[in-house]
């Protein structure tokens, strides 16, 4: 069971939030534009933030800006409430703005995190904040950035294209299993983020708003509520996303995404859902009927 | 001069998160809840807006005369623009043409201008009906003293896309986002 | 039943305690002082405070002992620390011609106006160790016989190439710079930008590209023109005063490169320079610098642009210490959830690959 824990005093000395209001301004016009051009990546001034980059500087530098004292906070890193990175960003966030902090999604008004989205489905009001190692889904084909944004101009989405034919022609499957790439609202190639292709179909018209942000690249982008979000595929060769195929140790849950654990050296394993809230919402299977 | 936010900090962030939630459901009427007393004709949700997010690094435009151009400047810090070089503009009444206002490049689509833009009612009844990202379906928005052909001259930028402007309505203490994927059908 | 690591707010808590416990040593030891960083470890500080883009020594000397003296890590404490403050003006450029000299040289003139003066250098100082400062209390060493020389105005080596025509002009420009700690980088970069984030990132990463250039990655053929150390005055301008005002000095470390240029239809054949400005004493970085800013001016120059070295995407995207530390550093944190995909494509895969070749 998880709940809302009581709002800390905030942190003398810091603005809320941490970030500086002039900063917080330059971000908020920057999620502006970006939730008015769905997928579009937008450069920010991001600021050097007390974590480092690469630990969700983009990510805590999104929060900043929007969250009020009103909000209700979850952090999760790989789905779990309580990963270090997680409990590290939750615990900077109530220190610095003296926020309510929760594990459950549902209880949530803003979620950051790290490589999922939860399994409970988001509703209207909620904003789910990734933190993005690497904005530009172009990156590996096209390292320059000067021209990965002349091909965003054109939507000339050609090297992606082919890139995920010769994957097939290789392998007999597209080549990405997580940070696969989609198109927002039919216009702008976009990187989901590192999460599991099992993720992405909860991008396509999410009640939620979704809210992204690159510290390090220095670029924020957004999918509205309602927004036509599609992974890229073929025809012949439809998107599949890729879930282990058992059920949950704990829950049983055979919907849900699942984290492979070892628990012996000799080959033993189990499988138990990622999203820890998720799994801990469920009656666990000792109590099923 | 009448003074700004009660609590500037707290006022500009939940003036910003109504706009953002505005701008994420279009056509949705939004009130702000903590808003500063302008000088006419600067209306309360059109001047929470502009202290939300305008500073020195936002060339702004508009049309309220001097009180509040004095007014915009003490609070804001923001040097005024005519309105093409305007980031945001704030216009009382009908705004310069449209297709005149920064609109971005196609590299650059985020320099587009937001226009804000006093009306003086909203109601959620049949008028207009919005479809686009951020809308499930269809949402009715009546619009009381919109500009001459406004939806008209909005519509025509719509092949620039992504280039574009976006749009705030304001009346009173209330809001609606227009961003530049809404797709406006006046009903008759 | 099988109970799943948890936990990670105890662990930290653990982890951070031990990090305290190791920061501070031997506690029979006395504990150093911010104040004995600042004047004995001077070099690391001034590391951490160009790195860190502060020009504070105390705070840097903070940083230094916070970080149990891993430089990269005290950049990067001094860099959110300064990322908070708030910006009251801008300082005029500060004129490197009428530096307080602590050291200056000049490799491409046996003599020069103003005489070489090399000041506290570890040139030509035979590298032993020195057994003698492992012992305590030792006496103070006699005050410097080369006292520091309060020169006037010591005119720059290229100035003095520039008289004959033989150095390009660098225009001077009242053009607003850009300011990398505002606004993310913009290609393409101009000079002014290049320079900027040259100027705070990764002395180890500037050095190892400014000697790729000089082993044939870049076609450099460069001279030390000059090298100066000192003080210099800034100033500021308040626009209500309508004049300039003097808020203290700061020490920097300047290297002029000179190069050749082959000349082009258009310009003649002349020396072109590279310019490297770090503040505190850190004349390698500096050096380094003025090799990778020449190389980088290939194109405007008419050079081949192939080496990394000349790319601006490439040096500037990862020349900052504190960007590439958190990526690098940040595989440590858990990818399990995108490491459970690639098993099971893997898997997939590979069952594919065996039931092709089944018999």
């Amino acid at each position: 069971m998880s709940e809302t824990s009581p709002k800390p005093r905030p942190l003398a000395g810091y603005n809320f939030g941490y970030l500086d209001e002039a900063t917080k301004r330059m971000i908020r016009r920057a999620l502006l534009k970006a939730v008015c051009i769905p997928g579009h990546q937008v450069p920010f001034g991001a600021r050097e933030m007390p974590l480092p980059y690469g630990w969700g500087t983009g990510g805590i530098q999104v929060t900043s800006a929007v969250l009020g004292p009103s909000d209700v906070l979850k952090v999760i890193d790989q789905g779990a409430d309580d990963t270090t990175n997680a409990v590290s960003i939750r615990r900077f966030f109530s220190r610095v703005a003296g926020v309510a902090t929760t594990e459950s999604t549902a209880e949530a008004s803003i979620i950051q995190t790290r490589h999922r989205i939860p399994e409970t489905p988001l509703r209207e009001g909620q904003i789910l904040v990734y933190q993005v190692p690497m904005p530009e889904p172009l990156f590996k084909l096209e390292p320059r950035v000067a021209e990965s944004t002349k091909l965003h101009a054109l939507a000339d989405y050609g090297l992606m294209q082919v890139k995920l034919y010769e994957d097939i022609a290789r392998q007999g499957e597209v080549g990405t299993s997580y940070n696969h790439p989609v198109m927002v609202n039919h216009r702008y190639l976009m990187s989901p983020s590192p999460i599991p292709a099992f993720d992405n179909p909860k991008m396509h018209m999410n009640a939620g708003l979704q809210l992204f942000g690159a510290g390090r690249e220095k670029r924020i982008y957004a999918v509205p509520p309602y927004t036509d979000v599609r992974s890229l595929d073929f025809e012949d060769h439809p998107f599949k996303p890729v879930r282990a195929p058992h059920a949950c140790a704990i829950c049983g849950s055979e919907e849900s995404y699942l984290d492979e654990v070892i628990t012996d050296d000799a080959g033993g394993r189990m499988h138990v859902c990622s999203d820890t809230d998720y799994c801990a919402s469920r009656p666990p299977l000792e109590d099923a009927p | 001069m009448t003074p700004g936010f009660a609590e500037p900090v707290l006022g500009a962030q939940s003036s910003f998160r109504a706009m953002l939630h505005a701008l994420s459901h279009p056509g949705r009427i939004v009130a702000l809840p903590d808003v500063p007393q302008a000088p006419a004709p600067l209306g309360p949700a059109m001047a929470a807006l502009a202290l939300a997010l305008c500073d020195a690094d936002t060339p702004l435009w508009h049309d309220g005369g001097a009180a509040v151009a004095d007014w915009l400047r003490f609070h804001t810090g923001a040097p005024l623009a005519p309105a093409h070089a305007a980031r945001f503009l704030a216009a009382t009444s009908a705004p310069p043409a449209l297709a005149g206002l920064a609109l971005g490049s196609d590299e650059a689509p985020q320099d587009g201008a937001t226009l804000l833009l006093q009306v003086s009612a909203l109601e959620a009844a049949a008028g207009w009906s919005l479809s686009g990202p951020g809308i499930e379906t269809t949402t009715a928005l009546r619009v009381s003293g919109a500009p001459l052909g406004f939806v008209a001259e909005r519509a025509a930028l719509g092949a620039l896309f992504p280039r574009g402007l976006d749009i705030m309505l304001c009346a009173g203490r209330h809001i609606v986002g227009l961003p530049r994927t809404t797709i406006i059908r006046e009903e008759r | 039943m099988y109970v799943s690591v948890k936990g990670g707010e105890t662990a930290i808590g653990h982890a951070h305690a031990w990090l305290a416990e190791a920061r501070r040593g031997d506690t029979a030891l006395a504990e150093l002082s911010t104040a004995q960083i600042e004047q004995q470890l001077s070099l690391a500080v001034d590391r951490v405070m160009a790195e860190g883009a502060c020009a504070d020594r105390g705070l840097a000397a903070l940083a230094l002992k916070q970080a149990r003296g891993d430089s990269t890590e005290a950049a990067f404490l001094l860099r959110a620390y300064r990322t908070t403050l708030p910006r009251f003006g801008y300082a005029l450029p500060v004129d490197t011609a009428a530096m307080a000299i602590h050291r200056r040289i000049s490799s491409t003139y046996k003599d020069l106006p103003g005489g070489q003066v090399l000041g506290p250098t570890f040139d030509y100082t035979h590298r032993l160790l020195d057994f003698a400062l492992e012992a305590e209390g030792l006496a103070a060493p006699p005050p410097a016989a080369e006292a520091k020389e309060e020169a006037g105005r010591m005119p720059a080596v290229t100035a003095i190439l520039a008289q004959e025509g033989l150095m390009a002009p660098d225009l001077a420009s009242d053009a607003e710079p850009p300011d990398i700690t505002r606004e993310p980088l913009a290609f393409p970069a101009d000079r002014a930008l290049r320079l900027q984030a040259m100027a705070r990132g990764d002395e180890g990463f500037l050095l190892s590209l400014g000697y790729s250039t000089q082993r044939g990655y870049g076609n450099a053929h460069p001279f030390v023109g000059e090298i100066r150390m000192g003080e210099v005055r800034v100033e500021i301008e308040p626009p209500e005063l309508g004049f300039a005002i003097d808020i203290g000095d700061i020490m920097v470390s300047e290297c002029q490169m000179v190069n050749q240029f082959a000349g082009t239809a258009e310009a003649p054949p002349q020396f072109t320079r590279g310019y490297g400005l770090v503040v505190g004493q850190n004349e390698r970085k500096a050096m380094a610098m003025s090799l990778v800013d020449r190389a980088l001016r290939a194109p405007e120059l008419g050079e081949a642009a192939t080496a990394p070295a000349q790319s601006p995407e490439f040096v500037l995207y990862h020349c900052d210490n504190v960007e590439s530390t958190g990526f690098v550093e940040h595989l440590k944190l858990p990818h399990y959830v995108d490491f459970q995909s690639e098993l099971e494509k893997i898997r997939a895969i590979r069952a594919r690959w065996f039931a092709e070749r089944a018999p």
